[in-house]
């Protein structure tokens, strides 16, 4: 589907001013002017969007509704009759989730010694990780340092973050993309070995490192098949719908979920590591979503109904642009290096609104005020409205050829519906990208139940209340190595005793002493719905 | 969801459905009730999870597209590949030659390719798969990295190969033994992990880690950011 003639007239408009936004410099707001635009605009702010927890440790704290609809919810163990000493596997580590936080833990916890087994509830490498097209953010430049670096992340993340663990990320850093660059990960280099690097949104230095438009892909392609050389045990289509606990509170194992067959199968385990990933796909306020399929929170529910406490809940990424043209590819994530590139946020009227480079609350933010406020946005026919991204704009300033060389992926997906980004620009709005909470960890992945490890999206703290661009990638690869390691080292003192399922029993009854209504509702949901029949 | 626009009629596995034109495969195969568990995966082209082959009724060349990335068309045949049985090497990165004859010890079958050009024609990136089959075979390893670089590994290309080439895993042995033995490493990368080891800049993070909020946003707000 192509642009109409009616969005063929506007985008003269945008044409227009080309020239007259390469000579000029839009300014970055001020940190009241960012404050302003995040409090009427960003939808965290919005309080009829979230309610308190009626039940269990983070009880009063304020979290999405379509995420306490889950929270406040029964196990899918309830009247299933399960001998928990039937033991399917018995391992040192369990890993759940085959996204980068996963393999990344998998590997190093078998680099210890241990038995590893890696469980995925689709097909191994599906998550989020290969569908981050940006970057990963390194300070190994000269102008740079982790100090620099830490700076911008705990900036970006509105000085919430904790920060021990801001230090482990931005330390470890080097030593992770090092890792990934000895694996043989295929990162955009100059001919002498030098890794390129452009800025991202809120960076003060160029440390976004890159592999062509398909860094979280070439990530995940390459730590996968470094898995599968190692005999790792990897088993698909195999969700967690309980966590076990020993006599002593300890995590011991889990209950899998046979996706196909519908059979339930028990793991026992020394330490067990959630890398379960977001909860895009719960649709926050009814946003489109740039997640993977899988992406539905099921570690934060099953961990948190095993005591774990969750951190920083109620703020969410809205990735600024989404795609709102062509209707097929709604919330389609357009990467920020577009933006990194050159490519500016324009108007109905071809102006220039917010520097291409805020934060992305920030950036997010200013575009729902375009539109909503100002009512500059753009209508198309299915009523969705957007705002441009120009990235014509990149070929003006880096010369031809640019677009094909650097985003190969965004070129493609567009062609496939008729726009050719190398001549027009995008239309966009903010889409349901980031779950900048989670559940808490401390700096090795160790949450507050012993033996219970988070490490990817599901974990809670590094980003505070606002992750930036290329940390998440960097996020999974430093604290699945961390996780990986500290449970795989661990595993060996361990000795497990009785598996249980009591917290589950003291969950139920908990919801039913505080009189909360679950209505039917059972989580982990595992996969969302879109069938005919339920919209 | 689009707005309703008109219906066609599509075939899924057989059965026909009528489904909204605007739809893609994936949407248009959730539109007729299936809750996908297989061939279904990022939603938007990077995974390759939902390779899907279909024939036009009337037709009777096959073709195929990610479900995802495909609009639906009238009276479509269609079915997916959930999973494709295909051979990979196990192998130490870190012990190989970036050769052809280091690719060839683990893929020999790269040596049977006939020239038919089926893996071309099916992929859904468009790569020019046995063009890159090709670089392999000569040991050119950089070139076959190059030209593989947007694959999915959606295993198309390996279900259509009469000499039973794994393309796709030849491609990521090619990748990563360019990476890794062919380009030069980042010096400046490995400058930095052993300055973070000699503790450089342990001080520096110890200060930031214990000023005050008011301070860390003073510094935050006052930090020159590099021109672009």
């Amino acid at each position: 589907m192509t642009y109409t003639p009616q969005l063929r007239e506007l985008l003269t408009r945008v044409e227009a001013t080309r020239n007259k936004r390469l000579q000029g410099y839009f300014p970055r707001l001020m940190a009241a002017e960012k404050e302003e635009v995040l409090r009427k605009f960003h939808p965290d702010y919005i309080e009829a969007s979230m309610r308190p927890l009626q039940v269990g440790v983070n009880t009063g704290d304020r979290v999405p509704h379509e995420l306490a609809d889950l929270l406040e919810a029964r196990s899918r163990l309830e009247n299933v009759r399960l001998d928990l000493e039937q033991l399917q596997y018995d391992v040192d580590v369990l890993v759940v989730g085959g996204g980068g936080a996963g393999a990344a833990a998998a590997l190093l916890a078998q680099e210890q010694g241990a038995n590893v087994l890696l469980l995925t509830k689709l097909r191994f490498g599906d998550a989020n990780t290969v569908m981050a097209q940006g970057g990963i953010q390194v300070a190994d430049k000269a102008n740079d340092s982790p100090a620099v670096h830490y700076l911008d992340v705990i900036g970006g993340g509105h000085f919430s973050n904790v920060p021990e663990l801001v230090r482990a990320l931005t330390m470890d850093a080097p030593a992770a993309l090092r890792w990934l660059e000895d694996l043989g990960a295929m990162f955009s280099k100059e001919d002498d070995g030098t890794m390129k690097s452009i800025h991202g949104g809120g960076t003060s230095r160029k440390r976004m490192h890159f592999a062509r438009d398909y860094s979280g892909a070439e990530i995940m392609r390459t730590l996968r098949d470094e898995v599968r050389n190692r005999s790792l045990r990897v088993v698909e289509f195999c969700a967690v719908v309980e966590l076990l606990l020993d006599e002593g509170g300890r995590a011991a194992g889990a209950v899998l979920y046979n996706m196909e067959t519908g059979e339930y199968e028990i793991a026992r385990a020394k330490t067990v590591i959630l890398a379960t990933g977001g909860s895009g796909r719960l649709h926050y306020q009814g946003f489109p979503t740039t997640n993977h399929y899988g992406a539905t929170g099921d570690g934060l529910i099953i961990g948190y109904r095993a005591g774990a406490r969750l951190a920083f809940m109620d703020t969410i990424q809205y990735h600024p642009t989404g795609a709102a043209f062509p209707p097929q590819i709604l919330g389609l994530l357009i990467t920020e290096k577009v933006r990194g590139l050159g490519a500016e946020p324009v108007n109905i009227d071809g102006e220039q609104f917010v520097h291409p480079l805020e934060t992305r609350d920030v950036e997010s933010s200013a575009i729902i005020r375009e539109i909503k406020d100002r009512g500059k946005g753009i209508v198309t026919e299915t009523g969705m409205v957007g705002v441009w991204l120009d990235s014509p704009m990149i070929e003006i300033i880096h010369g031809p050829g640019t677009i094909e060389r650097e985003l190969p992926a965004m070129v493609r997906q567009f062609n496939r519906f008729g726009v050719d980004i190398v001549r027009d620009p995008m239309l966009v709005y903010p889409a349901l990208h980031y779950q900048n909470g989670g559940l808490l960890i401390e700096e090795n992945g160790r949450t507050n139940i012993e033996n219970l490890y988070v490490a990817g999206e599901c974990a809670g703290g590094i980003h505070g209340r606002n992750r930036l661009m290329g940390n998440s990638l960097l996020d999974i690869v430093v604290f699945g190595c961390r996780a990986g390691r500290d449970a795989g080292a661990r595993a060996a003192g361990v000795r497990v005793g009785k598996l249980h399922l009591e917290h589950v029993t003291a969950y139920h009854r908990q919801l039913e002493a505080n009189g909360v209504l679950t209505a039917g509702r059972v989580a982990p949901l595992l996969l969302p719905r879109y069938t005919h029949r339920s919209r | 969801m689009t707005q309703e626009t008109e219906l066609l009629n599509v075939y899924i596995m057989g059965k026909s459905y009528q489904v909204p034109a605007s739809l893609t495969i994936m949407n248009a195969l959730e539109y007729a009730g299936y809750q996908l568990v297989r061939g279904c995966g990022c939603r938007a082209g990077f995974c390759g999870a939902c390779a899907t082959v279909y024939r036009i009724k009337g037709d009777y060349e096959l073709k195929v597209g990610l479900a995802c990335q495909t609009k639906v068309e009238p009276d479509m045949y269609l079915t997916q590949l959930p999973f494709f049985p295909a051979q990979k090497a196990e192998y130490n990165i870190r012990e190989l030659k970036a050769t052809a004859e280091q690719i060839a010890y683990y893929y020999p079958e790269i040596y049977r390719c006939i020239g038919c050009n089926a893996c071309t024609k099916i992929c859904p990136q468009d790569l020019k798969v046995m063009q890159y089959i090709g670089y392999a075979q000569r040991g050119q390893i950089d070139r076959c990295a190059d030209e593989s670089f947007d694959c999915v590994m959606c295993g198309l290309c390996a279900s259509r190969c009469p000499a039973l080439i794994v393309h796709y895993n030849v491609g990521i042995l090619a990748r990563r033994l360019y990476s890794r033995y062919l380009v030069p490493p980042a010096g400046h990368l490995q400058d930095r992990v052993t300055e973070i080891r000699s503790g450089k800049f342990d001080e520096d993070i110890a200060m930031l880690m214990t000023a005050s909020a008011d301070e860390l946003k003073k510094r935050y707000n006052e930090r020159d950011i590099e021109p672009e």
